[in-house]
């Protein structure tokens, strides 16, 4: 809009320093600068680098969101510095902003990261299309539009890496594969020119697979691309099932539990959902179920409540039903 | 004003193991005058797990849900943030893909149902805040609640993805910066605790088939509460209740530190500064007992 006014107003940053060749522990330098809301967080780094001290360091290079050089986290909060207006960061968190790369214990140089680990966990679901080409077509391999809506917009991922040092899972679990990793995934599992065989079953694998989701939609959340690797890594779920990858494990039935109990009940059973899934495990949850039974916690089977109308949920999930396991 | 009416889909946990739940949702509502019509038809939500493995059926499942609160003409409040997410979730897919609805609709006239798309879908804290009115609450307060520090615990499903939060409920909530419970903790006279975890996860959906990582969010998030000096914590969510509040020793053993902090439902609290009795709002039935009263 042509209308539109440029207003400035003062914002304090605490900025992340450190150098691991020279620091031993990181410290953080204030800045307080006019800011304008036409500027996007890389015009602070600019200005901090340019202006106030020549040795900060960051990632950057497109400056139009497409090589995913430039994400540091902005009080927390992934951020892809080129694309995101300073003013929705002070709408979001007022005027004292933190700047920190995206993964301070993975520190280099101030905001740039040591990213090895998110480029094995890239390089390790086969991000590329398995398929047997014609080396000399004689025309071109046509994908309709429809099979190429398939991707769901997977493809547009840049490697920023704002997801993966978003998702909670890989601060805990170094085999997780993150939520990057998983849309490459499926962004060519879902391709129908791609005819591998292995990177299913191995993104559904224990501990560095899709099971191991908390389900939290920071990555969503962060996503400046808005690919919604959420979504991707739920479909990944379902694919497994459909094409019969899934393994019969803690976790699957886990799922698959959840449609016991409703066809049963209408609610879920919870300790019949724990027994389904944990088989003779379920020992191991038996001191904390004892607690919640002296509390009034554990509901017996003889006493399970049910939905009213249970035929009807009963006749739905007949002929409703998509999936087998 | 006039009286407040919803249709209440309870989920599964306030029937079994968040009694406390099911109890402080109904004696808040008789001391805020608000009217709840259990939909006692409705079936599980899925939980996001039958949604990893049959997406139609869940969207069917959950449609038929809110085709009964259509029925009744009133707004469904959800209380639990994982029902929020996949009731509201299900509605904004249905609401957008006119083909998507009737295929689900297809299903749902062989058991004499429609889903419209009439009703709004609304967790329970929201209808407090934005509905009834942090004013009136605070108006209504007779047992304030300040010797407390307490900590909010947002949950993930009431926050994340904020789209989803945005379009089912009247105003927005910053999921980087979360304000709604801050603002009823302090309603109920009680000090707000700012901590980090506060809008992070509780790792209640990997804890059977990951539980180290389950386990390390929960004594991340107690631990984040306790160092910022918090009496107790307070949750929208039963199945983060569940966590915080069962999973004590598990969370301990996993982050190399003990913690334990009393887990108020956010009905319990609320309650507890309207004046509800302990026995109304179920305080007995915690395994981290609440200590304080």
């Amino acid at each position: 809009m042509s209308t539109n006014t440029i207003t400035t107003q003062k914002v304090n940053f605490k900025v992340f320093r450190f150098n691991a060749d020279e620091d031993y522990l990181p410290y953080y330098e204030n800045y307080t600068m006019d800011i304008t809301s036409e500027e996007v967080v890389l015009d602070v780094l600019n200005r901090i680098k340019w202006d106030h001290d020549g040795s900060f360091s960051y990632r950057r290079s497109c400056r139009h969101g497409i090589c995913g050089a430039c994400a540091i986290k902005v009080n927390g909060r992934s951020t892809l510095a080129c694309k995101e207006s300073m003013t929705t960061m002070i709408e979001y968190f007022g005027n004292d902003i933190t700047l920190e790369p995206l993964s301070t214990k993975r520190a280099i140089k101030d905001m740039i990261i040591d990213k090895a680990d998110f480029w094995e966990k890239h390089a390790a679901v086969t991000p590329y299309l398995v398929a047997d080409i014609d080396e000399c077509p004689s025309c071109e391999n046509l994908v309709s539009p429809h099979d190429a809506e398939e991707l769901n917009e997977a493809d547009l991922c840049i490697q920023c890496g704002a997801c993966h040092y978003a998702c909670p899972v890989v601060e805990i679990n170094s085999d997780f594969f993150g939520p990057a990793a998983f849309a490459a995934a499926y962004r060519f599992e879902s391709d129908i020119r791609d005819n591998d065989t292995g990177r299913l079953t191995n993104v559904n694998e224990e501990k560095q697979g899709v099971w191991d989701c908390v389900k939290c939609f920071e990555c969503a959340e962060v996503c400046p691309k808005d690919i919604n690797p959420i979504e991707k890594i739920t479909k990944l779920h379902q694919m497994a099932f459909k094409k019969g990858v899934a393994k019969n494990n803690v976790a699957t039935r886990h799922a698959v539990g959840f449609l016991h109990s409703i066809k049963k009940h209408g609610l879920l059973d919870e300790g019949g959902l724990v027994l389904y899934s944990e088989g003779p495990s379920i020992v191991k949850h038996i001191p904390v179920a004892l607690q919640m039974f002296k509390k009034g916690k554990i509901v017996m089977p003889w006493n399970m409540p049910k939905s009213d109308n249970l035929d009807e949920i009963q006749k739905l999930i007949k002929s409703s039903s998509t999936v087998k396991f | 004003m006039k009286k407040l009416k919803y249709a209440l889909f309870t989920g599964c946990t306030a029937k079994q193991s968040t009694p406390e739940q099911m109890m402080s949702t109904l004696a808040v509502a008789r001391k805020l005058d608000i009217e709840l019509i259990e939909l006692t038809e409705a079936s599980c939500c899925g939980a996001s797990h039958l949604q990893d493995y049959d997406d139609f059926l869940s969207l069917v499942l959950n449609a038929r849900n809110i085709a009964y609160a259509e029925k009744h003409g009133l707004t469904m409040v959800t209380i639990c943030n994982t029902c929020q997410l996949n009731t509201a979730m299900t509605k904004h897919r249905l609401d957008k893909n006119a083909e998507l609805k009737a295929k689900v609709n297809e299903k749902l006239a062989e058991v004499g149902l429609e889903y419209k798309g009439t009703s709004n879908v609304i967790h329970f804290l929201y209808a407090i805040i934005d509905d009834f009115g942090l004013d009136k609450i605070k108006e209504m307060v007779v047992r304030p609640l300040s010797q407390f520090n307490i900590a909010p615990f947002y949950g993930c499903h009431n926050i994340r993805p904020s789209e989803l939060h945005d379009e089912s409920h009247k105003n927005k909530e910053n999921p980087y910066n979360p304000t709604s419970l801050d603002d009823l903790i302090i309603a109920c006279g009680g000090k707000n605790v700012d901590y980090e975890e506060k809008n992070k996860c509780c790792g209640f959906h990997v804890e059977l088939q990951a539980p180290h990582t389950a386990a390390v969010l929960t004594g991340n998030a107690i631990a984040g509460a306790t160092d910022n000096n918090a009496d107790m914590m307070v949750t929208p969510c039963p199945l983060c209740h569940l966590k915080l509040d069962t999973q004590t020793k598990h969370a301990s053993e996993a982050i190399g530190r003990d913690v334990s902090l009393p887990v108020l439902h956010m009905q319990q609290m609320v309650g507890l500064a309207l004046g509800c009795t302990p026995a109304e709002l179920g305080l007995k039935h915690h395994v981290t007992e609440v200590n304080f009263i």
